[in-house]
């Protein structure tokens, strides 16, 4: 695995995205759903919500690095709340 | 009847999830890694915390890139859509001719790319080209390793030579699959020729259109070998689009950190646009199936 070039860090990063995997995985057996229609007008899904956050906190993280003056961490409160908004409403 | 729900069918996707990891998901996981670390070879790394990004998103070369790599998508796909369409609408329906125009639109899609590239480098080239020797013999001044307006019709054309069949392909299947009641109802109406174009034909081209769009989105956003063999990315950086300039970077300049931080933005771009596609493709699919 050295070639690799694992950094604790990126491994937890990874290690959440699977967790957040397993966990939807387990709810989608647990509580079948049936798709819903939010504001961005098509069916989606848990998981499609879930992707639809990661993605958008990609790029918020992102904007943050390039714009804000402010610790990179505050980016993470940023995605705390798109996640909810993308919960509630998509 | 009913679904049989059986979740062990699960199982049968394995083989292509090992696959997909070995090819794709491990490679990005160790792009990731070299992202935030530095490192002068010899497998040693140094840790660079988001440096990488930070110093990518404010660097004027990835911009420009990613501006220039914008331009040339939009301008391919501003042409050869129309255009496969046309070349589409104007293939015979049936018969032999049908299958000769066929397989000559397959031709430049089976010539691989570095061959296009090489036949357009030579094509072009003012002392032995046919294109270039008699563009400068009528008085046009044509150097595509010079000018920056040769270099960028000569990589464009070349894009259009070589992908408008794939367009055109896609589009003559939606066409052929449109049942001829549609045209006799549209005859009985007197509707226009455009009237049948825009009510009927477009409509039902709607769905292989957008896969058209979404490949030759995604083909020419990820452009390398051609203009590569063509224009080297120059004059100057003036065909120096995303993938070349990563390759610069990782490859010419080895550095591993910024080409891992750069080219995952690239692929952040790639995923938004395919998921936006997809969405969209899928949808359009479950509307027509109401």
């Amino acid at each position: 695995m050295d070639w690799m070039a694992w950094t604790w860090p990126t491994a937890a990063f990874f290690a959440t995205i699977a967790a957040l995997l397993v966990l939807f995985t387990v709810l989608a057996i647990r509580f079948p759903e049936t798709p819903r229609v939010g504001v961005l007008r098509f069916e989606t899904t848990r998981g499609d919500r879930l992707f639809i956050t990661l993605l958008g906190a990609a790029f918020l993280n992102l904007a943050w690095l390039g714009l804000a003056p402010w610790p990179q961490w505050g980016a993470l409160i940023l995605c705390a709340g798109w996640a909810a908004a993308v919960f509630r409403w998509v | 009847m009913e679904k049989t729900v059986n979740h062990k069918a699960w199982f049968l996707v394995l083989p292509v999830l090992v696959l997909v990891a070995f090819s794709a998901v491990i490679p990005l996981m160790t792009v990731v890694n070299y992202s935030v670390q530095d490192t002068f070879g010899q497998n040693q790394f140094f840790w660079a915390g988001l440096n990488w990004f930070r110093e990518t998103l404010a660097s004027e070369r990835m911009w420009d890139a990613l501006g220039r790599q914008l331009v040339f998508s939009g301008i391919i796909l501003a042409i050869e859509v129309p255009l496969g369409i046309l070349v589409a609408l104007s293939m015979p329906k049936k018969g032999v001719w049908a299958s000769v125009c066929l397989v000559l639109m397959a031709l430049p899609l089976l010539i691989p790319w570095n061959v296009v590239g090489t036949i357009w480098q030579i094509f072009g080239r003012e002392d032995i080209g046919l294109l270039g020797y008699t563009l400068n013999a009528l008085g046009v001044d044509y150097n595509y390793t010079q000018g920056f307006f040769a270099a960028w019709t000569t990589v464009i054309v070349m894009d259009v030579w070589h992908w408008t069949s794939l367009v055109a392909l896609l589009a003559y299947a939606g066409l052929q699959s449109i049942p001829n009641a549609y045209y006799q109802a549209a005859r009985i109406d007197q509707a226009s020729r455009w009237a049948v174009f825009r009510y009927i034909e477009l409509p039902k081209m709607q769905g292989v259109l957008m896969i058209a769009v979404l490949l030759r989105f995604m083909d020419s956003f990820m452009i390398y070998t051609e203009p590569f063999v063509v224009t080297g990315g120059g004059p100057g950086n003036a065909t120096t689009f995303l993938s070349i300039d990563l390759v610069k970077m990782a490859l010419g300049q080895f550095d591993l950190g910024p080409a891992a931080a750069f080219s995952l933005m690239y692929f952040l771009v790639i995923l938004l646009v395919s998921y936006v596609f997809y969405t969209v493709m899928v949808n359009m699919e479950k509307r027509e199936g109401k």
